[in-house]
Formats: structure tokens, sequence, C-alpha cells
């Protein structure tokens, strides 16, 4: 639940600029984007760190990367954090 | 993954380490707190404990959210998943955490209906699938997670949901360190800053930390380097005779935070006047409930709660191991009646408790070591 996660948006809907999907470590799930304004606002191929389904803040691909292996490192608590988002139901 | 590489290489480890080592006054002991658990966490599986010198040592602090909740809410909470039509929603995280009365877990397997989400958005979309239920959200955590939870609120009440509230257990970071800073058992000489907080609340509101206490706090990152390096921060200021707020981590963390998530906390929660913390006890201005706005989402306007006060099991000391008062392994249960399986504790629960990840990683710390050899 505290875990911040990294994932890369791959998608934005025109419909829901609230929503964008996100591809973290190869599972694909909506993600809500409305906490970043302004210049924080994510494109298509940007980095994002991700709490409880919401994008808290924009980052680099080597933080994403700093941060996935820190993620891989815990073991258990990341694979239930990504066995919890693959049941996420975000619409 | 050549990144990763240049946050774990070995050779950079030992640079920071005699770092640090220079920066040590001959014959002082410095003490750091490592408020967030994650940072624990780092510690402990990478052995960084063994990079600093005898001088330095680091002791846990309370950010754990859901080993500071006290028993008495989850108490509250199962009294309110027990209620008829009810589904009650949380983290996986506190599903095994005791109150005084069992665990969601425990209430569960008698017939209440709970279940885990991945995010208060997941609880929102149950609320839609189940017109005829009420849908409650057991919301925790520190900033990190109380934006998330606002947002839903925000949502839900645009959507115009009326079976739909939030069980409201957030918790502020800054009374902590300042219930631990003004607490007598403890002297500290700075902090390593949580991390993630610090994305939505920024570095500004830790200034009161060099200003009133003259102790430095640097906000750090999750990598073991990240840790020595802002160690080294640390010894450098007090070796300078200064005392500030730095941001290591500036990769993701902006000096003032995330503006919108502070605006949208603020929309929908205001905080209390107190609110009891497991070891800590009762800390005023600490959490966060329901603004009377949005009172229609608030599960403790809508239901009865029992709100009585449950003492922590005798033989637990997770209050100590909060406030960095004493190492996981000196507590008296540790690793025997109490266990992440069978816990007694909340912080041999959540993974980013310090019980848990000593246990999970087994390590015999320096002290640990030294202690044994004297006995």
């Amino acid at each position: 639940m505290c875990l911040g996660i990294p994932g890369e948006v791959v998608e934005l809907y025109d419909d829901r600029p609230d929503l964008a999907k996100v591809d973290v470590s190869g599972v694909r799930r909506a993600i809500n984007i409305g906490l970043l304004e302004g210049d924080d606002r994510p494109v298509v191929g940007d980095w994002i760190l991700i709490h409880v389904g919401f994008a808290l803040s924009k980052i680099d691909e080597e933080e994403a990367a700093a941060a996935l292996a820190f993620l891989e490192g815990i073991g258990q608590a990341y694979d239930d954090e990504l066995a919890a988002l693959a049941d996420s139901l975000i619409e | 993954m050549r990144f990763v590489d240049e946050f774990r290489d070995a050779e950079k480890a030992r640079a920071l380490s005699a770092q640090i080592a220079s920066l040590c006054e001959p014959g002082r002991h410095y003490k750091f707190m490592e408020v967030c658990g994650g940072h624990t966490h780092t510690i402990y599986k990478h052995g960084l404990e063994d990079y600093l010198p005898e001088g330095v040592s680091l002791v846990h602090g309370p950010g754990c959210p859901v080993c500071v909740i006290p028993m008495g809410r989850l108490d509250d909470a199962i009294a309110i998943a027990e209620e008829p039509d009810v589904i009650m929603t949380t983290f996986g995280d506190m599903m095994r955490v005791p109150g005084g009365r069992g665990s969601f877990f425990d209430s569960k397997a008698k017939g209440a209906d709970i279940r885990m989400v991945y995010s208060p958005l997941d609880s929102l979309k149950i609320a839609k699938q189940n017109p005829d239920k009420h849908v409650v959200f057991m919301a925790i955590g520190f900033e990190t997670t109380a934006p998330s939870t606002a947002m839903t609120v925000l949502r839900a009440k645009a959507e115009g949901l009326d079976n739909f509230s939030i069980f409201c257990n957030h918790v502020t970071i800054i009374p902590a360190i300042k219930a631990i800073l003004d607490s007598p058992d403890l002297r500290l000489d700075g902090f390593l800053g949580p991390g993630h907080v610090s994305t939505v609340i920024g570095c500004r509101p830790y200034e009161f930390i060099p200003a009133v206490h003259h102790k430095p706090l640097v906000c750090a990152g999750f990598e073991p380097l990240d840790i020595l390096q802002s160690v080294a921060m640390l010894l450098e200021q007090l070796r300078q005779g200064r005392a500030v707020v730095e941001n290591q981590y500036t990769r993701v963390v902006p000096w003032d935070g995330n503006r919108k998530a502070l605006e949208v906390i603020n929309e929908v929660m205001e905080l209390r006047p107190y609110f009891e913390w497991r070891g800590l006890g009762f800390i005023s201005h600490s959490a966060l409930k329901v603004r009377e706005e949005y009172a229609a989402f608030d599960a403790e306007q809508r239901f009865a709660v029992p709100g009585v006060r449950v003492a922590d099991p005798k033989a637990c000391q997770c209050g100590e191991v909060l406030k960095g008062v004493i190492k996981p392994w000196e507590c008296k249960v540790f690793g025997t009646a109490c266990t992440p399986e069978t816990p007694i504790g909340t912080c041999m629960v959540s993974s980013e408790g310090a019980c848990a990840a000593y246990y999970n990683f087994g390590r015999f710390t320096r002290e640990r070591v030294q202690v044994a050899i004297r006995s």
C-alpha cells in the first residue's frame, strides 16, 4: 500500500483526462493522473510513480529503474502489490 | 540494468563509507532516525549498518502507517464491517493487523464481507456494482495516500453515489516527528526524511526541526547509495555546525511538494483535535477527518462506532520500536510469540514494519553480535 511503483504511460484517453493507461512491469491498467497538473502532466512515454492507483509524481527513466530495482528487492510485498494492481478495476 | 548499478555500485558504497568515517568526530556517537519504513527495509536488506562506523547508528521511526493504527480503531472498523449490508474494503496490508477483537481476516471468516482492494477507486467501483449495499473504504496512510482518498471522495460526490463512505484514519507525519523530538526517551542528532511523503508535502514543513530543535534533516531516496549519501550529508552539516533541511532525493521530491495533492486533501479533510497512535499515544492535530461538507461520505457519521481505546498487549513493545527506543530484536516476543504469520504487534505485520524487515532478513546486526560476544 505504501509502495510507490513506477509505470510508463502508454495511452491517454480523450474522454477521460484524469486517467491514463500505464504499464507496470507488464501489467497494463488505468491509473488516475488527476494529481499531476501543468508541467507535471504526463504524456505517452513518460514515467510516473504510482501510489494506490494515483500518479503522485513524474520521474525519469533512470529513477524508474532504481525504484523498480528497490521493489524487486522487496520481493513478496511487491508481488502482492502487482497482484493487487492486476485485480484493479479503476475506471 | 545499467541505471540500477549506479545506485548499488560497491565501489561507490565503500567511498561513501570512507567519507562518512572521515566526517565523524572521534569519540562522538551519532544517532539518526530514518522516519520511513521504506528506508528501514533498505537498511536491513543491504546490511547498510556494516558500511557505517561504530559511532553512527540508525534508529527506526514511526513511518509505517499500518504500524501506528491503534487497536481501538481497528475494532471500530470491524464493528462497521459487521453491520448488515456493509462491504468493507481495505488494502491487503491491513487484513492481518490484530485489533482487540481479532483482525479483518478473523471477522471475514465469521461472515463479514471484507474485500481487499488495490486503490480507493476500486472501492468506488464496488459501490457502483452493489447499489443495495453500503461500501466503506478503510482509509489509512500518511500524506502519500491521503490525496488518493480525497480524490476518490470528490469523484463519489461528482457521480452522486450515496452508498460509499470512508473510515478515515489518515495521519500526518510532522506531528509524529514533533512528538518524538519532545520525547525524553531519545536523543537524536538528525533525521533521514521520508521520500514519498515528501513528494506531497515537500521539504518546507520540516524546517521547524533545524529552526526549533537545531537538528538537520535530509530527505532521502530508497537506494542503498541514497541512504549512505544522506548520512554523509547529515554528518557534513553537523561538522560545519549547521542544521538545515536538505533534499538528497531531488530525482523525485520537489521542494514545494505537490500543490494539487495538498489542495484536494484540504478540500475534503481537516485536522482532528487529537488522534491516538500506537506506541506514541495521543498526539494533537496529528490525523485527518472528513470535513462536514462531505459528511455523507464519512463512515464515522453514518455508523455508530464503539470508539473504545484498547491497550496494546503487555508483551508487545511496538511503541518502543516505533519511537526508536529499542531495536526489534530487543522486544521480548520478537521472533518467538510474534512472527509475520502470527503477529502480536503491528510492526511485524506490514512489510515496512521494522520487526518484519528484521525478521525477513534475519541479520545479525552489529549490536546483536556485540551483545552475544559480551554475554
